[in-house]
């Protein structure tokens, strides 16, 4: 029977199939970061369990880092404490941990594609739902919650029920200043907000194909807005170049083993799908959220909708609620909305070609004077090669700050946080109420859209700046 | 992990569609390395500003079963969301669509989600709000919820059930299966990836 990608890799990793019971699946690469797994490790202690594969598993600090004072200790007592516990699981049972200071640290969807031990057709968890990044290389790849983490340390497995198929088709050319933030906020947009729910979505048509990995990591990154299990592309040779030479990719004969196997990773003709989504590439334009979810989302050139449009009643409700918490007026163009804080950075937008896209369009200009510009890299990783680029001046002549790598203004959990009432573009991943801080307001937008609007202080693409 | 056969006790209408687990716990609340002791960050932000929020309200105060609207626990996958929850004294949660990590995650720790079609939730919110006092039992044995004159069945996955009704664990399930976790190892491609450090790299 012809099957999806998704199916394959899925297959391929049953250890054991029951009727009436989930599968047990075998996990390839388990990431692990301080916030999600203190209570994990606790679990396998008082159970006097240990960790089966500590060499399919990899750790790192991110959500609590302090993206200014990176090398010295945490001054917030909790936030270090919690670091602490990670440092002192890791060494405990034997897993290899990036810790601040380490050049290998960074966020832990960065890393992993980074040091290539994110490699196609494989299973790929982690506590973090943003883990469907890994999807941009073919990998089956989900976040999972508290227990699991458990009981993946525990036993390399997870029971799993076999999800639903999603395929969204992208066909055509992009145009110019749309990148891949925008194509994914028109998918949520389009879906909504848990419209993937129950679903592993796949990627694919000519659009898709011709991104860059960084623009597919970013797509497959934000699947879970769309209350997706996972996200995935095919492999092809654009992830076969980006991987070779990393540091854990196969080499030698090993290397030609895996690429055969790999090109053997796509969906089937004929492969049936439960639900499918077609977008057209050449009617996107850059798009900004101007609600408190992901699914709330329009073109720039649009106005800020009016809750009495909306049919559904819980959609209404929750437009309402929504420009309520956002303090916007229905009708607004969305490019009048002013900002006071751009942040460029996180899982979803934080690699080295996010940080060139931005960098392009502030050489040689400023940041506007009432308007903050926080640039923080995704990794170390991401940092040094930024830095050996120039990008760092570009962004501190701009007036921009230049920041050590985490989770950073992505979520209120380490020092970089809006105010109460503040706005902000961001080029993260969620615009939920309080994400940034407490009462903060979020836009979500592309790297080019944030850079083009730290230059205005209003949501502005690039092509407004032209003649500005 | 404590069984979950039957509970009876009152309900909140949470009337917000989309309820994300940052609403639920925001992540300053995420710094904490124990795994109970969450209540104080259950839905803070609109406990605190929202004066009329449906949780700030006498009548809904000591209630047990969470009625919220359309995909309820989207976003992030922390499980501290199940345990906030269960800290703040709720056994159930009744919504038309859950986001499904939320789901997952809640039957690690004995919450019971129950999804009942929009028009079920909508009856019952009715109800609640007409007396507050009503009291709702959750039967996972009949998988039925009841309140009043009414009764409405759910679905639940068998396994799921069976795992609640036994509050059995699933590491230890899974442990029964070594021996094929052993046999699929064998079978792994060796070029796999192994995340220990890249001498001289
Ligand atoms: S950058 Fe944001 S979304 Fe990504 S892992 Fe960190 S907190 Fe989560």
């Amino acid at each position: 029977m012809p099957k999806t990608l998704a199916e394959k890799v899925y297959d391929a990793h049953v250890v054991r199939s029951a009727e009436g019971e989930p599968d047990l699946l075998y996990i390839d690469l388990h990431l692990v970061h301080e916030v999600t797994s203190p209570q994990a490790f606790d679990g396998l202690r008082a159970a006097g369990r240990t960790v089966r594969h500590p060499e399919l598993t990899m750790a790192t600090e991110d959500h609590n880092v302090p993206t200014l004072d990176i090398l010295k200790p945490i001054a917030d007592p909790v936030s270090r404490a919690q670091v602490e516990a990670l440092r002192r699981n890791a060494a405990e049972f034997g897993i290899r941990l990036a810790p601040m200071g380490d050049r290998d640290q960074g966020i832990v969807h960065v890393i992993g594609p980074q040091l290539g031990l994110t490699q196609p057709g494989m299973t790929i968890v982690c506590g973090d739902s943003h883990t469907s990044t890994h999807g941009a290389f073919g990998a089956l790849a989900f976040g999972i919650g508290t227990s699991e983490v458990e009981h993946v340390l525990a036993t390399q497995t997870l029971p799993q029920y076999r999800p639903k198929q999603m395929a969204v088709t992208v066909d055509g050319e992009l145009p110019e200043g749309v990148s891949a933030k925008d194509v994914i906020l028109a998918v949520i947009a389009k879906i909504g907000t848990n419209g993937a729910a129950g679903h592993v979505i796949e990627y694919r048509g000519s659009a898709i194909e011709a991104l860059s990995m960084e623009a597919r990591m970013t797509i497959c990154n934000m699947s879970i807005e769309a209350g997706a299990r996972a996200g995935l592309i095919a492999p092809d040779q654009t992830t076969f170049d980006f991987l070779q030479g990393r540091p854990h990719a196969p080499q030698g004969a090993d290397w030609d083993a895996a690429v055969e196997h790999w090109r053997s990773l796509r969906t089937d003709e004929g492969a049936v799908f439960d639900t499918e989504v077609v977008l057209d590439a050449a009617q996107l334009s850059p798009f900004v959220t101007w609600g408190t979810n992901p699914g709330q989302g329009l073109p720039l050139t649009e106005r800020v909708p009016d809750p009495a449009d909306f049919a559904d009643e819980n959609e209404r409700r929750a437009a309402e609620q929504a420009l309520a918490y956002m303090g916007l007026e229905p009708g607004t163009p969305l490019r009048e909305i002013e900002v006071d804080t751009v942040f460029l950075g996180s899982c979803t937008n934080g690699r080295i070609e996010d940080l060139r896209v931005a960098a392009d369009l502030l050489r040689g200009k400023k940041v506007d004077p009432g308007t903050r510009m926080l640039v923080v890299p995704g990794s170390v990783g991401v940092k040094l090669q930024a830095e050996a680029e120039g990008l760092d001046q570009v962004f501190v002549e701009a007036g921009a700050e230049w920041r050590g790598a985490g989770c950073s203004m992505c979520l209120g959990m380490n020092p970089d946080q809006l105010q109460p009432g503040e706005r902000s573009a961001s080029t993260s991943n969620r615009n939920f109420q309080g994400r940034q801080g407490k009462g903060g307001r979020t836009h979500l937008v592309s790297p080019s859209v944030a850079a083009a609007t730290a230059l205005t202080g209003r949501l502005t693409a690039p092509a407004d700046l032209i003649g500005a | 992990m404590d069984a979950f056969t039957t509970h009876t006790g009152t309900a909140a209408p949470l009337r917000r569609s989309a309820v994300d687990t940052d609403q639920i716990i925001p992540a300053e609340y995420l710094k904490r390395i124990t795994r109970t002791g969450f209540e104080d960050g259950l839905f803070v932000a609109w406990r605190t500003n929202e004066p009329d929020f449906v949780l700030n309200r006498p009548e809904y105060a000591d209630a047990s079963v969470l009625v919220a609207g359309p995909d309820f626990g989207t976003g992030s996958s922390r499980e501290h969301a199940v345990w906030a929850l269960l800290d703040g004294g709720f056994r159930v949660v009744i919504s038309s669509r859950f986001a499904d990590i939320f789901k997952n995650n809640s039957t690690k720790s004995g919450l019971l989600t129950v999804t009942l079609p929009q028009e079920q939730v909508e009856a019952l919110w009715a109800a609640i709000e007409a007396d507050p006092a009503t009291p709702v039992t959750v039967d996972l044995q009949s998988k039925t919820v009841t309140y009043g004159a009414t009764t409405v069945p759910f679905e639940v996955e068998d396994y799921i059930r069976w795992r609640l009704l036994e509050g059995l664990d699933d590491v230890g399930l899974t442990e029964r299966h070594l021996a094929d976790i052993e046999a699929y190892e064998a079978r792994r491609p060796s070029w796999l990836p192994r995340a220990l450090p890249v001498l001289g790299g």
